[in-house]
């Protein structure tokens, strides 16, 4: 169980341009939950995910999991149970180095990054095994620098590598963004495959209406830092893209944009 | 013949800082200035150590690299834990270095022509066959920078070199590793200014003396060394970025020794190099996009 309780946080604070972004957000997240996030631009969602990760800080409030705090946890602590991808392809893998050389660093999360030979060889067909399934012949290109590959391949990769042991969370932010649709379709069933087998607690935040809606066991819509709409698995079920589109537009429309 | 030894003698030394700075420039994308204090930090300590206190010259290549991996770990703490910009971080280590330097060797300038060293000792005269005593500096400074580059070269191959070359790369993911990005950073800049006071310590014995003034512009040997090497060895892929760097080096003194050989001025030597450098970047940059439009 994640919850986020009584969250406040300003950007800027003190300045001119102080923004107030949550006033006492709250937000619960179950087990095994798959919650797919949608909202405007600027509502938030990126900076929810940046409090959960322990990348930004809060002015108040309490970030508990399974009941205890985790507010003072430093970021790569928390980032220890944490799988992450992001919208731009480049922050989930390290271009200069291989794709065997990223699977490996990727694998080791957890464990001490000693002396001992960076990449364990006896791993690498169990590395194809893995990649074969994405189906995009990255199982041919192991000793290739991942700075060379497409938007695509590297964020399938990056989900792969987020992935690879064993986490308690998974933090998607509009991670299909930057793709071409059909890319972004692979990737997202790729996404729902993953989460399905690791039974990993999710949080996807989606531009993709329609993927919000498909996928997922809960849909939250947020709005100028709050929850402005949430749906259970049954309620989603009646749901369908187009009402959700309406709400979407006219809380754009309140929104003035 | 002698200008030729000379030139790879000190291109081989300060190729061993070059690999240093190697790892400040180009891996962790960080101007390290303390390279001008570490230099002359692992050459006072070797002076002291030979000269002021009598220990085997072998002692002082651990010597130096422990030392100078203290003072990259100083600067990596400047620039971490109290944020001070890396530039910043380097000068102030680079300024507090010089008097820790001229503490350290007693004063300015220390010979220690008398004593011996990694190159004149009993063992290295029995060893060695008559016909190549003339040659003895020159390889033993290949065979410790050979070893300087394969440790290297392991390193880089190992988990912690791993997220050394991945911090450099894209620092998101060393957070997301469940790693402290900062700690990565000073580990490098430890390892980066140990080599820079190992190729001091073995740059003082080859002069067989220390010199305060012999900082001043390492880095920017270094810096020269590694981009000459780099955009050289760009495309050449049987050759590792390591052993270009070195090469680079000895480049890179060539190329001085060569404008000295021309007949220019010792004090016009900075200039000199200066340019050079400048012409060595203008070269290197890819400038194919202004050619396109
Ligand atoms: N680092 C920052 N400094 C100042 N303001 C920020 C910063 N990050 C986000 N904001 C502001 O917070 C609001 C929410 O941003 P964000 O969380 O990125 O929204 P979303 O991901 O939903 O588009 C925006 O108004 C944005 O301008
Ligand atoms: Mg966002």
């Amino acid at each position: 169980m994640l919850e986020l309780i009584n969250i406040t946080k300003n950007y800027n604070p003190g300045s001119v341009n102080e923004i107030c972004l949550f006033k006492d957000f709250n937000l619960k997240v179950s087990d095994k939950e798959f919650v797919s996030v949608v909202g405007s631009n600027g509502s938030g969602k990126t900076s929810m995910l940046n409090i959960i990760c322990g990348s930004i800080g809060v002015d108040s409030g309490q970030i508990l999991i399974n009941g205890q705090n985790i507010v003072k946890q430093k970021d790569f602590v928390r980032q220890r149970r944490i799988g992450r991808v992001y919208q731009d392809p480049s922050k989930g893998t390290c271009p200069g180095m291989t794709i065997l050389e990223n699977m490996s660093v990727a694998e080791n999360k957890g464990k001490p990054y000693n002396l001992r030979r960076g990449v364990n060889k006896a791993r690498i067909e169990a590395y194809r095994d893995m990649l074969r399934p994405l189906n995009l012949g990255l199982e041919d290109k192991m000793g290739i620098k991942v700075g060379t590959l497409s938007g695509g391949q590297r964020q399938a990769l990056a989900l792969l590598m987020a992935t690879m042991t064993p986490i308690d969370f998974l933090i998607l932010d509009e991670h299909t963004a930057a793709l071409d649709p059909k890319t972004a379709e692979i990737i997202m069933e790729l996404t729902d495959r993953v989460v399905r087998e690791k039974l990993v607690t999710t949080i996807m935040v989606t531009h993709n209406l329609r993927y919000a809606v498909e996928y997922g066991s809960r849909l939250i819509m947020m709005h100028a830092g709050n929850v402005i709409l949430d749906k259970s698995e049954e309620e989603k079920r009646r749901l369908n893209t187009d009402e959700i589109m309406g709400i979407f537009n006219r809380i754009s429309v309140e929104c003035g944009n | 013949m002698a200008l030729f030894l000379s030139v790879l003698e000190q291109g081989m030394i300060y190729g061993i800082l070059a690999l240093g700075v190697y790892i400040t420039y180009k891996i962790l994308d960080f101007p390290d200035l303390t390279v001008d204090g570490s230099f002359p930090f692992g050459a006072a300590i070797t002076v002291r150590m030979i000269g002021g206190l009598g220990l085997p010259a072998v002692w002082t290549l651990p010597a130096a690299f422990v030392g100078g991996a203290l003072v990259g770990m100083c600067t990596g703490l400047i620039h971490v834990k109290l944020k001070v910009r890396d530039l910043l971080s380097g000068i102030i280590m680079m300024t507090g270095l010089y008097t820790i330097n001229l503490w350290i060797a007693g004063t300015g300038y220390v010979a220690i022509f008398d004593k011996e060293n990694v190159f004149n000792n009993s063992f290295v005269k029995s060893i060695l066959p008559s016909f190549l005593l003339d040659f003895k500096n020159v390889i033993i400074i290949f065979l410790i920078t050979l070893a300087a580059k394969y440790l290297l070269d392991w390193y880089m191959r190992t988990k912690s070199g791993f997220l050394l070359r991945a911090v450099g790369d894209n620092d998101t993911i060393v957070t997301s590793l469940g790693v402290d990005k900062g700690l990565v950073k000073i580990v490098g800049l430890s390892i980066a200014n140990g080599l820079v006071a190992l190729s001091g310590c073995i740059y003082a014995q080859q002069q067989r003396c220390f010199e305060i003034s012999i900082g001043t512009g390492a880095v920017v040997i270094g810096l020269a060394s590694v981009i000459i090497g780099t955009s050289i060895f760009k495309k050449a892929t049987f050759i590792r970025v390591t052993s270009s760097v070195v090469i680079g080096s000895v480049l890179y003194k060539a190329c001085v020794a060569l404008a000295m050989y021309a007949g220019i001025n010792a004090n016009a030597i900075k200039l000199v190099t200066a340019a050079l450098f400048l012409l060595i970047l203008v070269i290197s940059t890819d400038r194919r996009r202004v050619k396109g439009c």
